[in-house]
């Protein structure tokens, strides 16, 4: 989950590292506000979960409280990427002696959070690892073992800096290093972190990420920034139907019905679990579907939830149809997935065996589950047809978006897919 | 032969007393030649006992009880006290630590394999259904209960790794009806960081006299893939592998997560189209579907069998 700029600078402050003076303003007389508080020249900053700003004129400069508050009116109305800012910064301009960057991500592969430093700070550190590699120091530190702060100053020290900038250096990259791991981020990145003309050290910009699976437990710090539950912090915001289908999975605590993400197609999916969903998605389209959304099921869903997430489907407009499509499964049941997306055809008033166009899990319970399934003529098929072979069939049914072609020369869907499942 | 377990492993199941895990302590005594469950854990719970497994309140008691080291342990408790548990498990000498819980904060998870790695031990997981040797023995949840189990595994020379566990099973039982077996399934889990990568395994496969060719489930997120087609040059490529490559639609949507919560493209190196053409780069057949993965794999071992 990706955080502002004004909140990544803020989690920065809260570690104990210097900030650049200044704030956040939502309207212009707050950045006026912000300006006078500042009292001097000032930076105008859109916030925006997008980079690209400055090129897109969403960074202003302004001498004046007045010429600040300007300059906020038209950047709040500036759109970027697509993204429309939350506010802006009103940050103190600091007289910059020297741009350093600091910065800690997760290394994957060795499973322990991999230090950055830099004395080429305020660009891409990317560009910087490509065309300066010499200036760009690295660190793993461990998992276990307290982040010392010798493990700073050697990071500092690889890439040619010493006097009294890694003296002052090291603790700004030892509370970094622990806000990474005590704040569960999977970025922490300080660019500029700029030396001042006496020689002290302030974050000028901020980027943090932090690990949506710990959300939970630093609460109390993402409501003291104000982050609402709600808020994905995606590469786009959560649509109405996905927060939708988020309240599906809510509903109760058994099993997934959720992860919901809304496209335009005509075919609405009710497919899991994880790589299952994944497999499917590519499937589908690859035989010219065209899905109305992407989700998962999975864990054993209680038969209101497989309902829920059935309704939502079938409820979006310029749905025609819906799979319900999953990898063979151990711990879901069958029968109660079936049951739950036929109760919510019946409910909705539709006929289970004209709207879901096929139904295609097989596994634990899926004798009792065929049967129900039989009953009411919806068209299944077991291990024998693989993923791509259902989802060929579930976007033959449905036909081109946006209209539903009629083809009588179509096979009849009401049978199940072959021979039994072979056996040892 | 097999790699991680085998029918002489014993292993508890911390957590035994929640819904999901009666269930995999039943799947897992019923399959094959019975799994050797020699205790379960839950704190408060000394004394009951699941399916006639004992529990207790510590690792420690279920070590003592047995009356010598225990080989494993399947942990389903809950994300919050999950680093706890796998803690607990290796200081009381464990060395296979199966975790089956989902959603746990990676610097958890990170910490809990460092502190693993210290002890010599091995995680599989987290977010994973386990590790299955056909016919034989399953630790967790993997294939569930014993009779779906059977359908989808049988005895064999491939080993399966995926990150997927649903796909794990899906893969397997594709194989199974085409008349190739598995020595090995592991459900390795969906991540960003996890005990045990495809290339962390590769080293046991290889050595099993058993395993003649490797299929991986993969998706797009991490360098995983990467890391496999590296090892797979540094070693002489040992084994044919056949890597199938889910979420190929992801490269369309960076920053958009799906799937597992590794499963998010976030630079280029982890798009789906980079990681195909990362293993095929070493020699590693990347099917379009599932069904093709039978053929590609017999004909990746008679091509070997031929030179």
């Amino acid at each position: 989950m990706r955080f502002y700029e004004y909140e990544s600078k803020e989690i920065v402050r809260r570690a104990g590292i210097p900030i650049s003076k200044g704030g956040f303003a939502t309207t212009a007389d707050e950045a006026r506000t912000r300006a006078e508080e500042v009292a001097g020249p000032v930076v105008i900053k859109s916030q925006v979960l997008t980079g690209g700003r400055m090129k897109a004129g969403g960074v202003q400069f302004a001498d004046a409280p007045e010429e600040a508050a300007r300059h906020a009116q038209d950047i709040l109305e500036l759109e970027i990427n697509g993204h429309m800012p939350r506010g802006v910064l009103v940050d103190g301009r600091v007289d910059v002696a020297q741009e350093y960057y600091a910065g800690v991500v997760w290394d994957g592969l060795r499973k322990q959070p991999v230090m950055l430093f830099s004395d080429m700070g305020g660009i891409d550190i990317e560009e910087v690892a490509e065309t300066h590699p010499d200036h760009v120091g690295r660190a793993h530190f461990s998992n276990v073992l307290p982040f010392g702060d010798y493990q700073a100053k050697e990071v500092i020290a690889s890439v040619g800096v010493t006097g009294r900038a890694l003296t002052r250096l090291t603790p700004i990259l030892t509370r970094l290093a622990k806000l990474f791991v005590e704040r569960d981020m999977t970025l922490a990145e300080i660019n500029p972190l700029a030396q001042l003309a006496d020689g002290s050290f302030v974050a000028v910009d901020a980027h943090m990420e932090m690990e949506n699976e710990a959300r939970g437990r630093q609460k109390a710090l993402l409501a003291d920034l104000g982050v609402g539950d709600e808020e994905t912090r995606e590469a786009r915001e959560a649509t109405e139907f996905e927060i939708a289908g988020e309240a599906v999975d809510a509903q109760d605590h058994r099993g997934v019905a959720g992860n919901v993400t809304e496209f335009d197609g005509n075919l609405g999916l009710v497919i899991g679990a994880g790589g299952g969903s994944l497999t499917l998605f590519d499937a589908v389209r690859a035989h010219g579907g065209k899905p109305a959304n992407y989700c998962e099921i999975g864990g054993n869903p209680s038969v209101a939830k497989a309902c829920g997430l059935a309704k939502l489907v079938l409820s979006k407009p310029g749905v025609d149809k819906i799979a319900v499509m999953m990898s063979i499964v151990s711990n879901t049941r069958v029968d109660i997935v079936a049951r739950g997306v036929i109760k919510a055809c019946v409910e909705l008033g539709h006929d289970p065996a004209e709207k879901i166009a096929i139904f295609r899990i097989p596994g634990a319970w899926e004798e009792e589950g065929f049967k129900i399934l039989e009953r009411y003529g919806v068209p299944y098929a077991d291990r024998t047809v693989s993923l791509n072979e259902a989802a060929r069939r579930a976007a033959e049914e449905v036909g081109p978006s946006p209209t539903v072609q009629e083809r009588p020369e179509a096979e009849p869907p009401h049978q199940n897919a072959g021979p039994e499942a072979p056996r040892r | 032969m097999s790699i991680l377990v085998d029918a002489g492993t014993t292993f508890i199941v911390q957590g035994i007393t929640g819904r999901e895990a009666v269930n995999l302590t039943r799947e897992c005594l019923d399959y094959g030649a019975g799994a050797r469950i020699v205790g379960g854990v839950t704190p408060g719970r000394l004394g009951r006992d699941v399916h006639g497994v004992p529990v207790f309140d510590t690792v420690a008691q279920a070590v003592e009880h047995h009356g010598g080291p225990i080989d494993g342990s399947v942990v389903t408790v809950p994300p919050a006290f999950t680093k706890d548990a796998v803690i607990e498990a290796v200081a009381s000498g464990v060395k296979l630590v199966v975790i089956v819980t989902e959603r746990i904060p990676r610097a958890d998870v990170a910490q809990m394999v460092e502190f693993a790695a210290m002890h010599d031990a091995r995680i599989i997981g987290p977010n994973c259904l386990g590790i299955i040797v056909p016919d034989v023995v399953k630790m967790g949840g993997i294939g569930g209960p014993a009779k779906d189990a059977a359908k989808a595994y049988a005895p064999g020379s491939i080993g399966v790794m995926s990150r997927s566990g649903g796909m794990t099973t899906e893969i397997s039982s594709t194989l199974t009806a085409a008349g190739l077996g598995q020595s090995t399934a592991v459900s390795i889990g969906g991540d960003a960081i996890i005990g045990s990568s495809y290339a962390e395994l590769m080293p046991l496969f290889a050595a099993d006299g058993q395993t003649e060719a490797i299929v991986i489930y993969t998706e797009p997120g991490g360098r995983m893939e990467a890391q496999l087609a590296q090892w797979v040059a540094d070693h002489g490529d040992p084994l044919p592998i056949v890597a199938f490559m889910a979420g190929r639609f992801m490269d369309e949507m960076p920053g958009m997560s799906f799937g597992h919560a590794g499963t998010i493209v976030e630079g280029k190196e982890d798009t789906a189209t980079e990681k195909i053409a990362r293993l095929a780069g070493a020699g590693i057949v990347v099917a379009e579907r599932i069904e093709e993965i039978p053929d590609l794999v017999r004909s990746k071992i008679s091509e070997r069998a031929a030179t």
